[in-house]
């Protein structure tokens, strides 16, 4: 999932200072389920942001709510009174969600509340970890279901650099080492040899380095005729 | 011969290699690589130039090449892959052959986490190891990686880095194996302290036959003090320093005198270990004392062609 932050209160009110109606929306997915913009966040930002104004003499009209999925244009759509109705919205959902609100209402002022992080995992409660980077071109079958691209510091191909020290990275004591852990794997699964094979250089095109990704399913867009049907129901 | 430098022929013709470290300043300045160079002529077959090393912005390490083969000394440029793609690193590889350096030291090189621009993006479109595949094949076929083929590729001499004090210990002759595959020539060593572990990984070297695939020049460094011996032990990630040379340096009346001692009495054990081909001394802020440690073990007066 994406895991994101949420900005610092200071830099949020900074954003904020020059509106008056304020609409908060956070998102019950992704952002929900790793603790930064789900109802109880949004609820939370709220109020602090009241009292924050109450202490410092501002006035501003504060509301807060949330939508299923910020990134699903369908779920925006029902909230699009209370959207426009603010001067600004603050959103609480990962920078896609953010996104989709602007290109929706490209006139209306949208503005991230969180700092979107990474593809990660819930480790345990309170915890995230990055596991993928999105680089288009999973290779995880060669290397005991680790990704080196995104959990080695240095997206190392080819096994471990000389900075692995008790199983652990160099840039960060607390993280294990993403080669050593392949290794562990590997030999846990009997496939030890995998780790004499060269793996040349990565074709990164498939990532975000070949320019931004557009992906087209052609079986499943919808024809004209059915594009029609679908907004005459809405 | 592949690239016809000093090294290669000292190498190639069976003889025990000597190579040294010259750190290049934090300045514009070319004058400490020049007094660097006079100081040293004469007591290491090459030497390297490091590429901003532990991430740290200095003068570039080929620029420093040109400036040390100026004084009539031949210099290894070490690349490394953090600041540079592949565009980068083929084209600074064709420049450097142009400019007459022969000698490339193939590393992924240090986190910029470590160094004085912790804020930069780091590249690491290759590893070191592909970057060693890369410029064999362009030194051998002529054939860049996108598959272009080029006129006139650089004829380099091409060394990598290993560390057999990294975890997973079970993984470092393998890798040097793919590395001797990839391409490399010589090996330069992380520096030995623990004498014993790293005969178990020559062992294991030798069991592979890597040692006639490879040249190993056996990494030192020569240690000035018990704090610094200390720091190596504790803070320095893929480092191993027994308790032992910790505590003889703290005993030592004089430490700077037994740190050269020490570093003269590893480079005879080292000389003695079978498909060990030469030392590598990283003399870190401390360039005054190679001629002295390779005079006194016994390493002079260097071959000559």
């Amino acid at each position: 999932m994406i895991v994101a932050k949420r900005k610092p209160l200071g830099e949020i009110v900074e954003m904020l200072a020059p509106y008056q109606k304020i609409t908060v929306i956070g998102c019950r997915s992704c952002v929900a389920i790793c603790l930064a913009g789900g109802e109880k966040e949004v609820k939370m930002l709220v109020s602090a942001l009241k009292i924050k104004n109450r202490k410092e003499g501002r006035k501003q009209q504060i509301d807060g709510f949330v939508v299923e999925r910020q990134c699903e244009k369908e779920w925006v759509k029902e909230v699009e009174e209370r959207i426009l109705d603010s001067d600004v919205t603050l959103s609480m959902a990962c920078s896609l969600g953010a996104q989709t609100i602007g290109d929706m209402y490209p006139k209306h002022l949208t503005f991230p509340g969180l700092n979107t992080g990474m593809f990660g995992v819930p480790e345990e409660q309170g915890v995230w970890s990055e596991k993928c980077i999105g680089c288009g071109n999973c290779i995880i079958h060669t290397t005991g279901g680790i990704c080196p691209i995104a959990r080695c510091a240095k997206s190392m191909l080819n096994g471990p650099c000389g900075g692995s020290a008790n199983g652990k990275c160099e840039v960060n004591l607390e993280v294990d080492c993403a080669w050593v852990a392949i290794y562990d794997r590997l030999k846990l699964q009997n496939r030890l040899d995998l780790i004499e094979n060269f793996t040349p250089a990565k074709d990164w095109s498939t990532s975000h380095s070949g320019g931004r990704r557009i992906y087209v399913r052609e079986d499943a867009k919808l024809s004209q005729h059915q594009k029609k049907g679908k907004e005459a129901v809405q | 011969m592949k690239a016809g430098s000093n090294l290669e022929k000292v190498l190639e013709s069976g003889k025990f290699a000597v190579t040294a470290e010259i750190g290049p300043p934090q300045s514009a300045n070319p004058e400490p690589l020049t007094h660097h160079a006079r100081m040293l002529k004469g007591y290491a077959d090459a030497f390297n130039l490091t590429d901003n090393q532990t991430a740290v912005v200095r003068l570039s390490s080929i620029a420093s090449a040109v400036i040390i083969m100026r004084e009539g000394i031949e210099p290894v440029i070490q690349m490394t892959c953090r600041d540079r793609n592949r565009i980068g690193l083929q084209s600074d590889l064709f420049g450097a052959a142009a400019l007459g350096v022969k000698n490339v030291l193939c590393l992924t090189g240090d986190h910029h986490i470590f160094g004085n621009e912790k804020a930069a993006k780091g590249v690491f479109d290759f590893d070191s190891i592909v970057e060693l595949k890369v410029f064999d094949d362009l030194r051998n076929s002529g054939k860049q990686l996108g598959g272009e083929q080029i006129k006139d590729p650089p004829k380099t001499y091409l060394g990598c880095a290993e560390n057999p004090f990294a975890t997973p210990y079970e993984w470092r002759a393998a890798r040097l194996a793919k590395k001797a595959a990839a391409g490399a020539d010589f090996c330069q060593t992380q520096a030995i302290f623990d004498m014993k572990m790293f005969e178990r990984w020559m062992d294991e070297i030798r069991g592979r036959g890597l040692d006639k695939k490879v040249h190993i020049l056996a990494g030192v460094i020569p240690v000035k003090s018990a704090g610094s011996a200390r720091y190596m032990k504790n803070k320095v990630p893929g480092m191993i320093v027994p308790k032992e040379i910790v505590d003889r340096m703290k005993n030592a009346k004089d430490a700077k005198e037994e740190g050269i001692r020490l570093c003269v009495e590893q480079i005879e054990t080292l000389k003695s270990i079978k498909g060990v081909h030469g030392v590598h001394i990283m003399a870190v802020a401390w360039e005054e004392m190679i001629p002295r440690i390779v005079k006194e073990a016994g390493l002079l007066p260097r071959p000559t062609f």
